[in-house]
């Protein structure tokens, strides 16, 4: 449990009072709030160890749990691309190979024996391992836990299991059409060949073997490629001195190099049409690469997802769900990235019959952002929304660890937080209004997945109609 | 943003993730209660009200002891509609004129009813029944124009709610979401107006909204239309065989009326239960929550439901033909989970399928390879009533349901003749105390937890008191339960089976046609 002081204690109690004893509000808006008591951002203590392995440390004494998480350089963007699924068959196995003194099999008793884990897996921009455990058994778990990252058996039965597993995953991949839209949706926005729009084949899969893993280890894994997190109840200078006994010894690696990953930077207009006819909704999305963090009118456009499709109350939940009623799931985000271009995109499923009315609706919607530019008040309800939640970035240790092992991967500023804090509240509707012409409704690739029958409107209305082939993976190597 | 209707049970199906392995350790319980206030208010509404002052921030959950079980055929969908509806405002909140939409609400409803008449008639008469759909149209339109838009929503979302949602499952639904902790009165203002005095203004258009949720849910994935057909089968007479998401018959026919005689009946004080868990004080919290919840007068207690599951005689198989990946379910009835065995069922739920010591994984997915995943589970569709303990497998690319299916019956016949090993038993026990340690870390799950053990027992410690139970299992209580369950007669099994892809002759199957992949070494 951790303790405040006294004093703040105190202070939420005498503000608290004067609301109990007064008299019910009718109308929230009769509703008077006492200010939010000062609560600081935790700052966690970064330490770089001399092998060049960054480590961040925050105590957190409430529960006897220590969790820990590692970022590495790497991810699945850099698969060869005849073995895209390379680096998420490599932390798997990593994992459930064991390691070069502890079998697979005995990491796994050891681990859940203790009610302890450790996992890795791969993202498209990162590698993650993670470990959890009881305070009592985090010294030893996270010896193993640097022994399955430094070094790991990359048992060649254990390869077998987890591509068993993954060729289940390519077989069954059009089954979900939800998951076929994304997937073909960021096919189509990044190019065919981009790595972010890429997806394991049964081709890619058979070509990988554990000398590929074996390779790949070695390439990836170095003490100056990884960042590491602890959040727990630990003491400072014992924690620090067991990751030195684990990591400390690790040789650093050769120097690190961005990856030039390929995407498409023009747009692709038009109309990618995913027959399925064992589904009773047409699942549409449709936009284009959207921008980066780092971009200047990032916080304008935090403030326009605000208002275009953060709530219910925003303009497009409001029209396309509550009002006009065509479907449960609809949104949108104008989405940066750390590194690469996130998506600009609008998602909607509805029966068929209100095909066309939908994609009619988040059309109409997008070229509202610039032809009915935001208001003052749409502008200042947004920003106030997201300045009155501000405080749940930063309500748990383990959340503020998290982000701060991400801030130094992509070598943002840490106290980009506070920042942020400071930039949404100066952001003008001028800004806004600006920033909504991120969004090209002209050049909007639309995607759609589900039956050919029934629609109110032809897809052709949208433009010249492409087919996708969704075929069984097994005849082609898509 | 989303409001699924969905019990844990049927999460766990949805979300086909590796289980990984869970936390232990004793904790000070007594410590736990002391920071801990139960409240009940004279009206019988229960508050479970938890100071946990780490960060100025608090978050909730209403639980409201009614789920699709208390629904009866002809409003099958109803607890779930009433759900949505819990956002839509009240006289205060939402309205421009609350006194005409009063009115105009009125008009509508007559006119839905007339139209509704029409249409089942027996003897439809088309041009009769498209006039009062016309008229009820415009009446709708009406209605809508003294709408404030999203205005629950808004108000929440401007004051920096976060995490709001809702769920229906069989059993209870639940409302929560987090707010800054100097926001509690905006809480208490908002929680007890929703169920003080809702409008159900736009119902018909959320009605839309929910058509929409079945369709993208239930009928447009193969583990929707899967689980839809083999909860039907698995109950005969229990209400637990509905879909908690509703029949679409039905679902094109609740209406208001409906929606206000559910509220009137199942949404009474004492049915309800809120835990509150965050930087709150108790003193400064109590009379708040007299002041506004002591609103809501206390009404008679609703009607228990008086069907029960008969015992199963016959094993029922579903086989569902669908152009997916084959899909593989098997289920058992077993006691209600308030019942003293509910331990053993989670002791078996541990040692069959809980991270990569379970003997299902190891079994059907690292040696035989004929799975790719593998969870047990109980209390599916709800824990209130007799209930079932299921398994979902995922089959491995070209590998038949009847392959699966043989190996899963030959683990669950071992459990029946051979002792669980002291290192399984010792394993779940430890595994269980540190997963309760873990649920206390988070304020929304904590409430969630709280809310629901209440409900469930009337006594929110049972939570805790779940760890004694679990510490009580043996080797032999594993068995005589395993015994007990595992009988062909008490048995449902669902299959999803691809039989285009199947047959050889049509080589223009939707499923990939078995050519698995080998890797060299």
């Amino acid at each position: 449990m951790t303790i405040r002081t006294a004093s703040t204690l105190l202070l939420a109690a005498a503000l608290a009072l004067p609301a109990a004893a007064s008299a019910q509000a009718t109308h929230a808006e009769d509703l008077r709030y006492p200010p939010l008591p000062r609560f600081d951002i935790p700052q966690p203590e970064r330490v770089v160890l001399d092998n060049g392995m960054v480590v961040m440390l925050l105590e957190d004494h409430e529960l006897p749990l220590v969790e820990a998480t590692a970022i590495i350089r790497g991810g699945s963007r850099q698969d060869p691309a005849d073995k895209a699924g390379l680096a998420k068959l490599g932390a798997t196995v990593m994992r459930t190979g064991g390691t070069q003194t502890r079998p697979g099999d005995a990491l796994d008793d050891y681990l859940e024996n203790r009610a302890a884990s450790i996992e890795l897996r791969a993202t498209e921009d990162h590698l993650q391992a993670s470990l959890s455990s009881l305070k009592a058994d985090f010294p030893d778990v996270l010896r193993a836990f640097a022994d399955t990252l430094r070094h790991p058996s990359l048992d060649a039965r254990k390869l077998e299991v987890a591509r068993n597993q993954a060729v289940a995953e390519v077989a069954r991949q059009n089954d979900d059409p939800g998951q076929i839209l994304f997937r073909e949706f960021r096919k189509v926005v990044y190019g065919p060949d981009s790595p972010y729009g890429r997806t394991a084949t049964f081709a890619s899969l058979g070509k990988i073997h554990r000398d590929d893993l074996v390779a790949w280890h070695g390439d990836t894994f170095h003490p100056d490629r990884v960042i590491l997190g602890l959040v727990g109840d630990f003491q400072r200078d014992d924690a620090l001195r067991q990751i030195r006994n684990a990591f400390g010894d690790w040789p650093k690696g050769p120097a690190w190099t961005q990856p030039d990953v390929p995407f498409r930077k023009q747009p692709s207009p038009g109309v990618w049409f995913a027959r399925k006819d064992d589904v009773t909704q047409s699942f549409i999305a449709m936009g284009h690469l959207g921008g980066l963090r780092s971009d200047p009118d990032y916080y304008a456009l935090e403030v326009l997802n605000q208002l275009f499709s953060g709530s219910f109350a925003s303009r497009l939940v409001d029209d396309v769900r509550t009002r006009k009623g065509l479907a449960y799931a609809v949104n949108a985000s104008l989405d940066s990235d750390y590194d690469h271009p996130g998506l600009a995109y609008l998602f909607v499923s509805t029966k068929l019959q209100t095909t066309g009315a939908s994609i009619d609706a988040l059309l109409e919607e997008s070229r509202n952002l610039t032809a009915q530019p935001a208001t003052d008040e749409e502008v200042n309800k947004a920003k106030q929304a997201l300045l009155s939640s501000f405080v749940f970035n930063y309500d748990t240790r383990r959340e503020v660890l998290r982000r701060q092992i991400t801030l130094e991967y992509f070598h943002y500023p840490l106290d980009w937080l506070a920042r942020y804090r400071s930039a949404i509240e100066s952001v003008t509707t001028e800004q806004v209004r600006a920033a909504a012409h991120r969004l090209h409704p002209d050049d909007f690739s639309v995607v759609v997945v589900g039956p050919a029958q029934g629609t109110d409107k032809p897809l052709t209305a949208y433009g010249k109609v492409t087919p996708i082939d969704l075929a069984p993976p097994a005849h082609g190597t898509k | 943003m989303t409001r699924i209707a969905a019990s844990r049970a049927a999460l766990a199906l949805l979300f086909l993730t590796l289980a990984t392995a869970v936390p232990i350790a004793a904790q000070n319980l007594a410590s736990f209660e002391a920071k801990t206030k139960v409240h009940v208010l004279q009206n019988g509404w229960t508050f479970i009200i938890v100071e946990r002052p780490a960060a100025p921030v608090f978050s909730f959950a209403t639980v409201a002891d009614v789920g699709s079980a208390q629904e009866v055929p002809g409003i099958t969908g109803l607890a779930h509609m009433f759900e949505h509806m819990a956002f839509k405002g009240t006289p205060n909140l939402g309205t421009t004129d609350y006194e005409g939409e009063k009115k105009a609400l009125d008009a509508l409803e007559a006119a839905y009813q007339a139209y509704q008449a029409a249409r089942l008639s027996p003897h439809p008469d088309p041009q009769k029944t498209q006039g009062l759909l016309a008229d009820f149209k415009a009446k709708q339109q009406t209605a809508g124009s003294f709408v404030v838009k999203g205005a629950f929503d808004d108000v929440l979302t401007r004051e920096g709610g976060v995490g709001t949602n809702a769920t229906t499952s069989a059993d209870e639904t639940r409302y929560f979401y987090s707010l800054p902790a100097n926001k509690i009165e905006l809480f208490a203002y908002l929680e007890s107006e929703r169920f003080y005095h809702p409008v159900f203004r736009e119902f018909y258009e959320e009605r839309d909204v929910v058509m929409e949720e079945r369709r993208m849910s239930t009928e447009s994935q193969p583990i929707g239309r899967l689980v839809e057909q083999f909860t039907s089968a698995a109950f005969s007479a229990h209400p637990y065989h509905q879909p908690t998401i509703g029949y679409t018959s039905d679902l094109q026919s609740i209406s208001i009326t409906d929606a206000e005689r559910f509220f009137r009946t199942w949404y009474v004080p004492s049915s309800l239960t809120t835990a509150i868990v965050g930087d709150v004080h108790a003193e400064t919290l109590i009379p708040l929550l007299d002041k506004y919840f002591g609103r809501i007068p206390a009404r008679p207690a609703p009607p228990p439901l008086r069907t029960a599951e008969p015992p199963q005689v016959a094993e029922k198989t579903v086989v569902l033909d669908d152009p997916s990946q084959p899909m593989y379910l098997e289920a058992y009835h077993k006691p209600a989970s308030t019942h003293p065995d509910q331990a053993v069922y989670d002791a078996i739920d541990d040692i069959l399928s809980h991270g990569r010591t379970s003997r299902l994984y190891r079994t059907l997915v690292r040696d035989k390879k004929l799975a790719v995943e593998v969870e047990s589970f109980s209390g599916y569709p709800g824990e209130k009533y007799p209930n079932l303990w299921a398994i979902l497998a995922v089959p491995a690319f070209g590998v038949t349901n009847q392959q699966v299916q043989a190996a899963l019956r030959e683990e669950l016949e071992k459990l029946k003749a051979q002792d669980a090993t002291d290192e399984e038993v010792a394993r779940f026990k430890t595994r269980s105390k540190a997963r309760l340690i873990r649920s206390l870390s988070n304020n929304q799950g904590l409430a969630n937890q709280l809310a629901e053990y209440q409900r469930l027992f009337g006594d929110w410690r049972e939570l805790f008191r779940d760890i004694d139970k679990l510490d009580k299992v043996t080797k032999a209580d594993i068995r005589r339960v395993a015994a007990e369950t595992f009988r062909s007669e008490n048995r449902t099994v669902a299959m999803l089976v691809n039989h285009a892809a199947n047959n050889p002759a049509n080589k223009t199957g939707d499923a990939p046609q078995p050519a698995t992949p080998k890797g060299g070494n």
